[in-house]
């Protein structure tokens, strides 16, 4: 079928400000956004420029606005989008260029909750035991793949740069919730902060966001309950 | 973990309190009170009366029950507090430099201070009744 992809590009370089490329192409309604785009860049335009690395949506390298939704490039496929293709990059962060924005904010609110394992205790010969009634609490949120689709689609994270925003959150609820850790009074202290959890607004773009299918609102609202009987 | 703060900003990023906490909770309890607080506001004044029968003879035998300057003493402070705060939300999310911020914070709470305090004083230092009959006195036209 025959294709119109709209990409929002931009060379800091070159250009002012962002402007849309349009480029026409056959793809089969098969194809994912990934293979559009891999299309565009190797037989059409070099210059375009983009993430990507598995291909295979567990990456999170090609979380992009694609059609007004954020989404993996390598998860959608050209079949459910139509033949009028929007590519933009993913909001809230700075665009260097084209589709690539600086992950760094992201990672670095990531980073400050303490998303590792902390038990000082020492290893017991065998094993550190769960039941999988345990597991199952923080089983939702062991599936994150870091691709920000869920940040950066919450309207607070676009005005407020300093919201750790909701990745950082479910990367916590992943260790919070664990029975064998030990660091949650330390990650719910970085998260009572005021620009920690209480700037969520409950808007569930994140949600709606997700390719892994997390629960996002529902996890943080278990977080600020934790925090809520911790603290009373 | 415990590494004792030696210079402000440290002090600053090792300091938690629970007031953003404590206002969450506040929001939720307000805002619920507030639905059946307003809910009852309008049964008492829209749907017992007539609007067009509320006067100020109406109105000043109203305000001079207890029950009432305690209904809208709450009515008053929940609305303005949980206003208040989805303000203080707003702000924080959409200015973004910290003296802007800071003084558009101050200035919404002296205005929403100046608010309550006017409320407060119409519920409870007002007589309804000595200015009811001040203005019967007065002659006609």
């Amino acid at each position: 079928m025959q294709v119109n992809v709209k990409i929002k590009r931009f060379n800091p370089e070159a250009d002012k400000r962002p402007y849309w490329a349009e480029y026409q192409l056959e793809a089969r309604p098969t194809d994912r956004v990934l293979d559009v785009l891999n299309e565009i860049k190797w037989e059409m335009d070099g210059s375009l420029s983009y993430r990507r690395s598995c291909a295979h949506g567990i990456c999170g390298s090609d979380a992009m606005l694609i059609n007004g939704v954020n989404r993996l490039a390598c998860k959608i496929l050209v079949k459910d989008l139509g033949a009028d293709i929007r590519v933009e990059p993913i909001r809230g962060l700075t665009v260097q260029k084209d589709l690539i924005v600086d992950m760094e904010p992201f990672f670095d609110a990531y980073k400050a909750v303490l998303p590792f394992f902390i038990n000082d205790d020492p290893a017991p010969a065998a094993e550190r035991y769960q039941s999988p009634e345990d597991r199952e609490i923080f089983d939702d949120t062991t599936k994150c793949i870091l691709c920000a689709a869920c940040t950066t689609s919450c309207p607070v994270f676009w005005t407020n740069g300093r919201y750790l925003g909701p990745a950082a959150i479910v990367n916590a609820h992943r260790f919070i919730f664990d029975s064998r850790d030990q660091g949650a009074d330390e990650r719910l202290q970085v998260l009572n902060q005021p620009n920690g959890l209480w700037r969520c607004r409950t808007a569930y773009n994140c949600t709606e966001a997700c390719p892994r299918d997390i629960p996002i609102t529902k996890v943080i609202e278990e977080v600020k309950r934790e925090l809520l009987w911790r603290r009373a | 973990m415990a590494v004792r703060p030696k210079t402000l900003n440290q002090a600053k990023a090792t300091y938690s309190s629970n007031s953003e906490l404590a206002w969450w909770v506040f929001m939720r309890i307000s805002g619920l009170a507030l639905i059946f607080l307003v809910l009852g506001h309008v049964f008492f004044n829209n749907i017992q009366v007539n609007v067009a029968d509320v006067d100020y003879a109406y109105v000043a035998e109203r305000f001079s029950k207890s029950w009432v300057k305690i209904y809208d003493s709450f009515l008053l402070g929940f609305a303005m507090l949980h206003g208040a705060n989805g303000l203080r939300y707003s702000i924080e999310d959409y200015i973004k430099k910290p003296g802007r911020r800071f003084w558009t914070k101050t200035i919404l709470f002296t205005v929403v201070g100046i608010i309550f305090i006017l409320g407060v004083m119409t519920l409870w230092a007002y007589s309804f009744e000595e200015m009811g009959e001040a203005i019967r006195a007065l002659p006609e036209g």
